[in-house]
């Protein structure tokens, strides 16, 4: 007792121990930083080169406007950008409803059972398995079994499976972080439990539910092994008939049945070709699909910022 | 009301709030002679009853006991305060009271909560029937992320009222009710989090009135405020009174003497003893209550 009285009291003792803990913030705070610039600056270089390789193509208008073509200086992305928009409203369309209504369903509805503990094992585990997986479960369920050819809408069907694990337990996540006492409150007031999860719990959750789609998407933007697994092609000079169109129903969704390809397959087939300017082209559209991605994470972070320094 | 008047009324309760138990109703009582030797005691009200516990017992789903054998009637249109040392069931029994417990998982009830004129038990209601009728607001202001407005009618919202009429009418009268119309009429639409705490709750008080509740319960409503807003939410307790049946916990007894017409007092999940206000701080029927009264324990 009196030796930790005496620890307790001694001044040295603070001193150096203060020393000691100043100098391992210092040393986390130093290798963290080695680590951040190693990671930052490896990303950086490689948009460089890209961006350096790519520079003649990125600054031709054609180049954004043109099919792709056997010639390197003909070919365009404009049938990729065009696939991969087409592409991510179908996956998100289909991804998001499903992804949010089976977190809200898990978090808010779902007892625990053995039932429900096994749905949330498998779900993590999904989330893990590598993609190519999934292009083959769509390959042969879809293509195979469904009858259905190498589409937008089955394109769209292959990344939702790949992302829902992710909408799923980021929409749990979001709406497990809702304090308690505003679902009581929505309860005390004679709400049900879908007045409550509806009107209350989902839009304070939205920002949450938002980040998660993102990421996702950002994620399915960039995936090339299960598209190239259902079959995508590769060449694809035409555009899927226009969503909006000036003549009577106005809109259609001829584009969802339509074939397609997509930035990074249009990227991988171009990687693939031994002509050196053709990887100029590749390097180019290796900077537009970056910038998509950069720009929906962006999103995701502006979002995230915005909810933080609301209250 | 004026800001002059609301300022003199608002000194007026801050300068109550520093003075030593003082019972609403102002007819003198004799200090304790001696305290009452009854273990426990029931006051049996002379007026109308709002409900009757009869026997309520209460269980966690972790199996734990938090109400035994509670017994106590709540009169109809009146301000009951409970009161107890920490731990001793009170926001428990607050919940049983609009069944906010069957919200999770395994809770179990036995006994009779009695709802008076209609004689049926609370307990054998569809909760959210109960809750439809029966009020709550929180120990920390809770208002949902949303307009001003729209928290003050949120409760009508749940019930289908959709007349743009009908709900901004309910909106000022329940926030004049509760003291922030003139505060908040200029800022209606915009968010509930831009108030100071006091006033979130009392916006709160205004999101429980708009309904029009049989019943009201207060789980300690002024713990996280300063003395101002905490005077503001006695008066309009006090402007209640007549209106809204109320039962409100509170650990301030110099609050409970203020605004309560009938006060219990709780141990370890048990009613010890239920009484008028002024009786129960003046002069207590049980050892139990004289001890924690005169701050002996607790
Ligand atoms: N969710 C719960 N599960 C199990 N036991 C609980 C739960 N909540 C409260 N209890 C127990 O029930 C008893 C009563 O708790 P309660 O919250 O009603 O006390 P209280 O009188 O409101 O106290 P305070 O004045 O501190 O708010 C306590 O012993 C507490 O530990
Ligand atoms: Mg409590």
């Amino acid at each position: 007792m009196a030796t930790l009285n005496q620890t307790i009291s001694d001044a040295q003792g603070h001193a150096s121990l203060v020393r000691r803990n100043k100098n391992q913030d210092i040393l986390i705070a130093g290798l963290g930083m080695l680590i951040l610039v190693i990671a930052i600056s490896t990303l950086l270089a490689m948009f460089l080169d890209l961006f350096i390789t790519g520079l003649p193509r990125l600054q031709d208008p054609d180049f954004y406007m043109s099919f792709p073509s056997r010639k390197a200086e003909q070919a365009g992305i404009l049938s990729a950008w065009v696939g991969t928009i087409l592409v991510m409203i179908v996956t998100a369309a289909i991804s998001i409803p499903l992804g949010v209504a089976a977190g809200v369903y898990l978090e808010e509805y779902a007892g625990s059972n053995w039932m429900t503990d096994l749905i949330e094992i498998n779900v993590t585990n999904l989330a893990g398995v590598p993609s190519i997986v999934y292009g083959l479960l769509a390959l042969g369920l879809f293509i195979y079994a469904f009858g259905m050819s190498e589409t937008v809408l089955v394109a769209g069907l292959v990344l939702s499976l790949l992302i829902l694990p992710v909408i799923i337990v980021s929409t749990r996540e979001a709406i497990r972080s809702i304090p308690e006492a505003y679902k009581e409150a929505a309860i005390g007031l004679g709400a049900d439990q879908w007045q409550t999860t509806y009107a209350y719990i989902l839009p304070a959750a939205r920002p949450g539910i938002i980040t998660g789609a993102i990421v996702g998407l950002s994620r399915a933007i960039g995936e090339t092994a299960p598209i190239i697994t259902i079959g995508a092609l590769t060449y694809i000079a035409f555009l899927p008939n226009a969503p909006i169109s000036g003549d009577f129903p106005f809109i259609n969704f001829d584009w969802i049945t339509s074939p397609f390809t997509v930035m990074p397959i249009q990227m991988f087939s171009w990687v693939s070709r031994p002509q050196a300017e053709f990887q100029i082209n590749a390097a180019a559209a290796g900077v537009v699909l970056m910038v998509l991605t950069l720009m929906m994470n962006a999103i995701a972070i502006y979002i995230r910022y915005k909810v933080r320094h609301k209250d | 009301m004026t800001s002059f008047s609301k300022s003199i009324g608002m000194m007026k309760n801050v300068s109550t709030t520093a003075e030593p138990v003082a019972t609403k109703r102002t007819h003198s009582a004799p200090p304790p002679a001696s305290a009452g030797q009854e273990d426990t005691w029931l006051l049996e009200p002379e007026e109308e009853l709002r409900a009757r516990v009869s026997d309520l017992e209460f269980w966690y789903g972790d199996g734990t006991q938090a109400i035994q054998k509670l017994n106590m009637p709540l009169v109809d249109k009146r301000v009951t305060a409970l009161i107890g040392p920490s731990g001793c069931g009170k926001s428990t029994f607050l919940r049983c009271l609009n069944r906010m417990h069957d919200l999770y998982k395994g809770v179990k009830y036995s006994g009779e909560i009695t709802l008076m004129p209609e004689n049926v038990n609370l307990i054998e209601l569809d909760p959210m029937v109960v809750r439809l009728r029966v009020g709550m607001v929180f120990q920390k202001p809770n208002p949902f992320p949303k307009t001003i407005y729209e928290n003050t009618i949120a409760g009508l919202r749940i019930r289908g009222i959709k007349k743009r009429a009908v709900l901004d009418e309910m909106a000022e009268k329940s926030l004049r009710q509760a003291a922030l119309w003139d505060e908040v009429k200029d800022r209606l639409h915009q968010s509930a989090l831009s108030l100071s705490g006091g006033q979130q709750q009392r916006l709160c008080i205004a999101r429980a009135l708009a309904v029009q509740p049989d019943i009201l319960l207060l789980d300690e409503p002024t713990s996280a405020l300063d003395p101002i807003a905490t005077a503001r939410i006695e008066d309009l307790l006090n402007e209640l009174e007549g209106q809204v049946t109320i039962l409100m916990v509170t650990h301030n007894m110099q609050q409970a003497a203020r605004i309560s017409n009938y006060t219990a007092y709780m141990y370890m999940g048990q009613l010890v003893e239920f009484n008028e206000t002024d009786a129960l701080f003046t002069r207590p029927k049980c050892q139990r209550t004289e001890d924690y009264i005169s701050g002996r324990f607790g």
